[in-house]
């Protein structure tokens, strides 16, 4: 079997959330040896990082470079290309920055790449058996990858859920890089706009998605946000059609919402959307369509027109309310 | 400013209910009707808008069979100068990689300033671009949702992030981009703009055109590939409130008032 | 005292005649070479046909131009005009008469003591209506003269200087008639503006008099061709142009402008540009509406659009295109480039706003046309590829699908349940073809009105089907909206279903489709309105209705802008809604050809637009305030448009809304008639 690797993402002396899902994906992959972490920066923080992986790993690789300290792709996948040993497996998350680096860098590796990776199913020494989805959420599909060369795979977040690990006695091993300037180089990040509210702060979220129909509807969400004490956000074709701010999206490229109760209607699940809702909040979903892939997500289902539904909420709760009183 | 944009075809889902097939091994095809990407449409805008402010021509590259010319011609009716099909019996079954490889056989033989893709089509791989760049060694960027031409052979483009905040990077030409939705509005096609491109004949280049090792493409080459299509079990699914509105109203609240969702 | 001959007179110096002559012709050479250039940009316009069927262009010209037949809609100000215009025909003679006397010492004005008295009092209704109009302009100051600063340029001032004009060439026609009559010592009719200035000259010497005569008579000739040569920049050219504009105006108004007059619409490959994107794309008439509209805002005060604060006012489409005109075709000076009109002269959201309700072209008193413009225009952004974001899914599903949902065309029937027979592809035979179209095939809430419309059909005893998987959306507004090339594709499909199944009539109950196979397809058979349909029925009996079962319930009925407006089917609905028993109906004050728009139907369901508030919510505000519970209406788009519209008021529990063919189907008596005899007869 190939050595696997994972890419461990960083902030402030932090690995990302991502770390303990691409573990728990590694040892489906080879449940014998324990992977190689690899991280790439420079400075303080990635030496608390490196130190801290050290207990999960069998051996972190640490790349270093002053270039290194924003993660720009470019540099990222010419310094993996040139530490990572022919034929090993990499694991990368598939947000932003994995969608960025890893189909040029299995290039460069002369490696297999499967995307957006959900499920392992079995691992054999060339070829692993993967699921993935299609259509937006709509299907999925079973893939075969030749792992003969290596493979670079870049995992659905979320899709792989961390597990207590046995203690590991891990050690760095440095790799200083001399990289030349890229041909992408980083300027700024512009920060999302901060938006009349803070979705982020509610715990009761009513969410609505293209089955809204049009923007003068959102009357009714907010009516109902109102009655349950919560806020309005969306989905991203929201966002696209410019009905809603996109400070009220909520997905990959949107916020991160933690809400106790998350109302999903009209909308379909894409898992774009489904990956900015975290800690397990109670999922409700209204849709017209029986068959949307929110209903396999949520814990409670309601089939019907949330145009409909969306009144009838509302005015049942403004009822109880006063009756309360 | 020369562009190239890679565009192809895919079953539009809005338009179409995917279905797993009777056999089980495909997605229902019979009523399936494809229209061109919709993120290769934003790709093209954008390089519409470039070439209009700043002169140069718009090529727009296919990968597929014989029936697949309508997608550069439909890019042409939008305003596409150019339209390219490399179409040949051994492209079929081909991975990712495989698609990238013809691509840069025809990038090879022509000259392009600038190489546009949509940021992921209906499998949402989102790989074509990266690995075209890569195997160019070009520079690349993924999920671009804004670019701005700057002297001297660079752009200012800008990158869509977590949290919806945008990373801006100056790239060098010439470079891949592949390029978000909603960095621009496309602008319409009708069929009046079909009809006036229906007989501009699309040059269709095969293998050997291309000079491609055809050990390179296909099925064979394949390192990845789909086996079949499922629909995953339910496992243990929603709970589905059924009833009169108001009943399933009344239902909801108190679920959600148990979950601590109503103070 | 011999009576003082202008043309005998010396003005300072300069001979009467002299100085009038050499007047009326500066004056009217003047005035030929401003219109000389006005007419240019019309010579360089798209061809419009309107030279044919004169004497039904004189019959308008007699009912719209001499008998003022739309004025009276607004009573105050339509009184005032129809005095000014009946005073300057009176004051017609009078006047070029009273020009020649400039020139001629011996020319005796035509005209008895009849005409004398007429003219007198004719010049003092004049006096009084400009001076009550020019106050209400400065006191009173109606809405719909206003011009909010994004929409366009207030007119005002310019009407108020040329009220005052006019008030000063009544004055001196007094002055003449007083100072002379003075004089002369006539009597003149009593009260009349000459009498009341003569008061004031009674006491003056003839010597005064005889200058008072000479100025006013100058003044007169002054103020007479100043205001013929000024008429022409402004809104007052309305004045020469509205015989014209009057004359030519479309007779056939349900039928739109083709993309090119003579052009069939097989050779419609070979036009370069569709549509109007520069001025000069207008045809001539178009241009002529330009400068005969009298900017008296009684269109856009009607236009739902601009009621909810759309960025649309169709009195300043016109107004801006005039100023253009003006511009860019200068009197003195060279005419300048074309621009494009969108984007410049005119927003997008200004094109796109326009529900085609046609409320505009039923008000305006001079005829000017507008829905032609807009769509002319809209083809214009669609050939460009501008068309908004929110259209184009629809419109991508209507070629694709033959619908705007993006449905799958055999699931087209299903709202039927198996119930009706399908017509198509020589299975079953019928008389008559339900045409059902796309909202009312496949909306959830809509199937309900085909549904209640075929049972009607059934009770009534017809033999119908309908056009099942074959049929595809009427196009109907598919072409309002500018799609020409698809709406073409979408008629000739449907044209070809229709008639391989040889019925012999249509019938629908959606106004939009009922629209455009009475007008926009050519080769199909006959078709009705249910509403007709119905009332027919019940006329001759066959159709009878239960009693109502909640007396208290209050209706009123919404008239659809396709099924009313357009169409002029008013009182067929009434009648059926009459005919149910117990059935308490009230009128909205606008009603009929004043009916509301509720938002638009077919593609403007998809459309975003920006506005202050929506046209449905506005019109079930109107039901409340006329004291109805309950809406009727014909329409399935103004039936989706006012249920959302009472959700989004908060109006759910006070206000309802029914199809007609709901509430008819519900309160029809129903034979027990046998399952065969309710479907097509195989």
């Amino acid at each position: 079997m190939s050595r696997v690797f994972c890419f461990i993402q960083h902030a402030e002396g932090k690995p990302d959330d991502s770390a303990a899902e691409l573990l728990a994906a590694a040892a489906k992959i080879n449940p014998v040896e324990l992977p190689t972490a690899v991280v790439t920066g420079w400075g303080k923080d990635l030496d608390i990082v490196c130190e801290g992986l050290c207990a999960c790993y069998r051996e972190v690789w640490k790349i270093t470079a002053e270039a290194l300290v924003y993660p720009n792709a470019e540099l990222v996948r010419k310094a993996l290309a040139g530490v990572l040993p022919h034929g090993s497996i990499l694991l990368v998350p598939h947000n932003h920055f994995g969608i960025d680096l890893s189909p040029g860098l299995s290039i460069k590796l002369d490696a297999a790449y499967v995307p957006d990776v959900v499920e392992i199913e079995r691992s054999e020494e060339m070829a692993l058996r993967l699921v993935r989805q299609e259509f937006g959420g709509q299907i999925s599909a079973h893939v075969l990858c030749d792992i003969s060369s290596g493979a670079v795979l870049n995992l659905r977040p979320g899709a792989f859920h961390p597990h207590a690990q046995a203690a590991a006695m891990g050690r760095v091993r440095e790799w200083p890089v001399s990289l030349e300037r890229p041909r992408r180089r980083y300027l700024s990040t512009v920060p999302a706009e901060a938006g009349d509210i803070d979705i982020t702060k509610y715990k009761v979220l009513v969410s609505v998605g293209r089955g809204i129909q049009e923007k003068d509807n959102l009357a009714l969400a907010e009516d109902l946000a109102e009655a349950l004490g919560g806020a309005v956000s969306c989905s991203r074709p929201v966002v696209d059609a410019k009905w809603l701010d996109k400070s009220r999206q909520v997905g990959s490229s949107g916020k991160t919402v933690r809400p106790k109760v998350y109302l999903a209607c009209g909308i379909s699940g894409s898992f774009q959307h489904l990956a900015g809702i975290k800690g397990n909040p109670l999922i409700v979903a209204i849709n017209k369509n029986p068959k949307a892939p929110i209903f396999r997500v949520a814990q409670i289902g309601i089939v019907d027109d949330l145009l409909e539904m969306l009144p009838v909420t509302a005015h049942v709760r403004q009822k109880r309310g006063v009756a309360a009183h | 400013m020369d562009i190239l944009v890679c565009a192809r075809k895919v079953p539009d889902t809005a338009e179409n209910e995917i279905e797993l097939n009777r056999a089980g091994n495909d997605i229902e095809r019979d009523d399936l009707v494809y229209s061109v990407n919709e993120p290769d449409n934003y790709a093209v805008e954008a390089a519409l808008q470039i070439t209009e402010k700043i002169g140069g021509s718009v090529t727009v590259v296919t990968v597929g069979g014989e029936e697949d010319d309508d997608v550069p011609r439909r890019e042409m009716a939008m305003g596409a100068h150019h339209g390219v099909l490399l179409a040949d019996e051994c492209f079929q079954g081909s991975d990712g990689r495989g698609i990238a490889t013809i691509l840069k056989a025809y990038v090879r033989r022509n000259h392009f300033d600038l190489i546009l893709t949509g940021v992921q089509g209906e499998d949402g791989a989102a790989q074509v671009g990266g690995m075209l760049a890569a195997m160019l060694d070009y520079p690349f960027a993924s999920l671009v949702n804004s670019i701005e031409v700057v002297d001297g052979g660079k752009l200012r483009i800008g990158r869509e992030i977590e949290g919806g905040s945008r990373e801006m990077n100056e790239i060098d030409l010439p470079c891949v981009l592949s390029i978000q939705t909603g960095i621009n509005e496309p602008r319409y096609v009708g069929m009046r703009g079909i009809r006036q491109v229906a007989s501009i004949p699309i040059p269709a280049l095969d293998a050997s055109d291309l000079g491609l090792d055809t050990a390179l493409v296909g099925a064979a080459a394949a390192r990845v590939v789909r086996i079949d299509y499922f629909v995953p079990p339910a496992g243990d699914g929603a709970r589905m409130l059924t009833g009169r509105r108001p009943e399933i109203a009344g239902q909801l609240l108190e679920i959600v008032a148990g979950k601590g969702g109503l103070n | 005292m011999q009576y003082p001959s202008p043309a005998a007179a010396t003005y300072w110096l300069i001979q009467g005649r002299t100085l009038f002559a050499t007047l009326y012709i500066l004056g009217t050479l003047c005035f030929c070479w401003i219109v000389a250039k006005r007419l240019q940009p019309l010579l360089r316009a798209q061809r419009d046909p309107r030279f044919d069927r004169p004497l039904e262009r004189l019959r308008n010209v007699l009912q719209y131009w001499l008998l003022q037949w739309r004025h009276p809609r607004y009573p105050l100000a339509g009184t005032l005009h129809l005095l000014i215009f009946a005073g300057f025909l009176i004051l017609a003679v009078r006047a070029f008469a009273m020009l020649i006397l400039g020139v001629s010492a011996t020319f005796v004005p035509p005209g008895g003591p009849a005409y004398d008295i007429l003219r007198a009092y004719a010049a003092t209704a004049v006096f009084a209506a400009v001076t009550v109009a020019a106050l209400r302009r400065l006191i009173a100051k109606p809405a719909r003269y206003q011009a909010p600063a994004p929409l366009g340029k207030g007119r005002s001032a310019d009407a108020i200087f040329l009220l005052g004009l006019i008030a000063i060439l009544m004055l001196a026609d007094g002055v003449i008639e007083s100072s002379l009559a003075a004089a002369q010592n006539r009597s003149l009719p009593l009260v009349s503006l000459a009498w009341l200035l003569r008061q004031a000259f009674a006491s003056r010497p003839p010597s005064a008099l005889h200058n008072l005569y000479l100025g006013g008579y100058l003044l007169h000739a002054l103020t007479f061709f100043f205001l013929l040569c000024y008429r022409p920049f402004g809104i007052q050219f309305h004045v020469e142009t509205s015989l014209f504009s009057i004359y030519f105006a479309k007779l056939d108004r349900e039928l739109l402008k083709p993309v090119r007059w003579g052009i069939p619409a097989e050779n419609l490959d070979r036009v370069k540009s569709f549509g109007v994107k520069t001025f000069e794309d207008f045809t001539w008439k178009h241009m002529l509406d330009f400068y005969s509209c009298a900017d008296c805002g009684r269109c856009s005060d009607q236009c739902p659009a601009n009621a909810v604060g759309r960025a649309l006012s169709p009195r300043f489409l016109t107004t801006k295109a005039r100023d253009y005109s003006f511009r860019h075709y200068p009197v003195v000076g060279s005419a300048g480039n074309g621009t494009p009109l969108v984007g410049n002269l005119y927003s997008e959201g200004e094109i796109w706003s326009c529900t085609t309700c046609g409320a505009c072209e039923r008000e305006c008193p001079l005829l000017v046309e507008y829905i032609d413009k807009i769509v002319d225009l809209r083809r214009g952004l669609v050939d460009d590829g501008r068309v908004p974001q929110a259209l184009q899914k629809p419109l991508k599903a209507l070629e694709v699908r033959g619908n705007p949902y993006g449905k799958l065309e055999r699931k087209r029937a299903d709202w039927a349940n198996g119930d009706v027979s399908v017509l198509a592809g020589g299975g079953t035979h019928a008389d008559t073809l339900y045409f059902v179209d796309s909202i009312t095939s496949y909306d959830d809430r809509i199937q309900a009105i085909g549904r209640a419309t075929a049972s009607i059909l059934s009770e009534a005893g017809v033999h119908f089907g309908i056009l099942g998987a074959a049929e595809r959306d009427s196009g109907h507004d598919v072409r309002r909206f500018g799609e020409e090339t698809l709406f073409f594709a979408l008629r000739d499909n449907n044209t070809q279903a229709i008639r391989s199944t040889g019925v012999r009539r249509i019938v629908t109950s959606d106004p939009h489709a009922y629209n455009a196979l009475k007008h926009d397809y050519s080769e199909v058979p006959p078709v009705e309105h249910m509403s007709q349909v119905i009332a027919r029925e019940v006329r001759t009996g066959r159709i009878r209705f239960e009693p109502l079962a909640n007396r208290s319930a209050i209706y009123t009925y919404h008239d659809p802008c396709y099924l009313g407006r357009h169409n002029r089917i008013f009182d067929d609905p009434r009648y059926v809604l009459d005919s149910i028993p117990g059935l308490k109906r009230v009128e909205m004050s606008r009603c009929r050809d004043r009916s509301f728009c509720c938002g638009g139907g077919g593609l403007a369901l998809f459309h975003e637009v920006k506005e202050d508030e929506r046209m449905g919510v506005r019109r079930v505000r109107m039901a409340a305030e006329a004291g109805a519970n309950v809406m009727v209406t014909a329409c399935p788009f103004c039936m989706v448009n006012m249920e959302d519209a009472i959700k989004v008021a908060g109006m759910e529990g006070k206000m309802a809304v029914i199809d007609l063919m709901e509430l008819a189907a519900q309160q029809m008596v129903r034979q027990a008639v046998s399952p065969a005899l309710e479907r097509g007869v195989n």
